[in-house]
């Protein structure tokens, strides 16, 4: 809430060691606490990573609003955007208190400067998109906020408890949406296996690079950013989705998958991270569709903005002037 | 206001909600709004969509005045050598029961 920062210098060797300590020992870091500048600023780029992702994810689904096949389904569809936009907001909000301003975090979304989760550059080509992405992005999304609820530092812990609240029913109004046209019809079911088979790879890529490629996972794990590696939450998300794709009757699009009852876990297939590598570079399908989107949304939003702070500029100074009179 | 290129972002204020009668506001995060009115507003539509509150307070954020970590010290500290502010610092015979 406040950002005032500590008068110490950012890499004082004392306070660094004291810093550790208050982690190891499970204390919170609260945003007026010294705090190593590197850990200011992993902080800042992964929230507000997962705040853009929060925003952008409003869009693939935004495409589908006017075209739900029922007024109950849209209205669910509705508030599940709702909530997403609110989500974003926890999370600017919690970023803002490591210093940065809220139109920074802005102006690094739409220069391209930060990244959002990946998975939002993949297209939404048919209705049953919004239940694969419900239950299968979404259950992704939750399998790691779970273990962010309890990262190190406050705000960001406190948002990630919130989010994960009210997630659970994202994900269960996609895997009702799957179940129903699982059941329904030859097409219906058609519908759902080519969700899965064009989704189920992109989700496990949200995790992230292997663990041995993730740069930054170390320090962010001394430091109880992270809590839990890529691979371990990669290996929990398919061993908890994968019974899920069979009650449904749908194939799992991969040849390599089998249970390992050695492990009491699923073996399965290689990502492709040429994939994965070209999409997070801005080739994917839809990457420039949705920056444009969300540039001309800010953009086309600047005139209410200016008037709104008029407005209030103009009730200051009556108020003002009523009080002198 | 003067018709700046770019308009300053709009002010920061704080969201404290009461989640039921009975207990205390808690802070819950914050927001961006022009002015109270609308900070109240977007409060309602960011932080209460599933019946969290039934009150809520925005305070401008600029306007709270919070303590420094490095103050800890001179504000917490004679609590620990004034031992006889806490109960168990007096000694009841077992007879005398629960007090």
């Amino acid at each position: 809430m406040d950002t005032n920062k500590s008068n110490v210098a950012e890499n004082d060797p004392q306070f660094e060691a004291a810093f550790q300590k208050k982690i190891d020992a499970e204390i919170k870091i609260e945003p007026r606490d010294w705090m190593p500048a590197g850990y200011r600023k992993t902080l800042i780029r992964q929230m507000s990573q997962h705040a853009h992702s929060e925003i952008v994810g409003m869009l693939p689904e935004g495409n589908w609003l006017t075209r739900a096949p029922s007024l109950k389904r849209k209205a669910i569809l509705m508030a599940k955007i709702q909530d997403e936009g609110g989500h974003g907001l926890y999370l600017y909000s919690a970023t803002e208190t490591l210093g940065i301003s809220r139109d920074e975090m802005y102006d690094q979304l739409h220069t391209g400067k930060a990244k959002y989760s990946s998975i939002f550059n993949y297209p939404t080509l048919n209705w049953a998109d919004m239940g694969a992405i419900g239950w299968l992005v979404d259950g992704a999304a939750i399998t790691n906020q779970i273990a962010l609820c309890r990262c190190s530092y406050g705000p960001y812990a406190r948002a990630m408890v919130k989010i994960c609240k009210e997630e659970s029913f994202h994900q269960r109004q996609g895997y009702e949406i799957m179940m129903n046209m699982a059941q329904g019809t030859k097409e219906q079911r058609e519908m759902a296996q080519d969700a899965i088979n064009r989704w189920w790879w992109p989700s496990l890529m949200m995790f992230g690079p292997h663990d041995a490629d993730s740069t930054r996972t170390t320090q962010s794990m001394t430091w109880k950013i992270k809590r839990t590696s890529n691979d371990e939450l990669r290996q929990k998300f398919v061993d908890a989705t994968v019974p899920q794709a069979h009650y449904l009757g749908l194939d799992v699009p991969d040849d390599k998958l089998a249970w390992n009852e050695e492990k009491k876990s699923y073996d399965w297939g290689e990502i492709d991270w040429d994939e994965f590598r070209n999409v997070v570079a801005g080739n994917g399908l839809c990457n420039r569709e949705r920056l444009q989107t969300r540039r001309d949304a800010h953009d086309g939003g600047k005139w209410v903005r200016d008037a709104a702070l008029a407005y209030a500029e103009k009730q200051k100074k009556r108020t003002a002037a009523k009080k002198a009179a | 206001m003067t018709n700046k290129e770019t308009a300053a972002e709009l002010p920061l204020y704080e969201v404290f909600i009461r989640s039921k009668n009975g207990l205390h506001h808690k802070h819950v995060g914050s927001l961006h709004a022009s002015d109270a009115e609308m900070a109240m507003t977007n409060a309602r539509d960011v932080y209460t969509r599933r019946s969290e509150g039934v009150s809520i307070w925005v305070v401008q954020t600029s306007d709270i005045i919070a303590s420094n970590p490095e103050d800890k010290g001179s504000f917490y500290d004679p609590n620990d050598d004034k031992t006889y502010r806490h109960p168990t610092f007096y000694n009841i015979p077992e007879e005398v029961g629960h007090m």
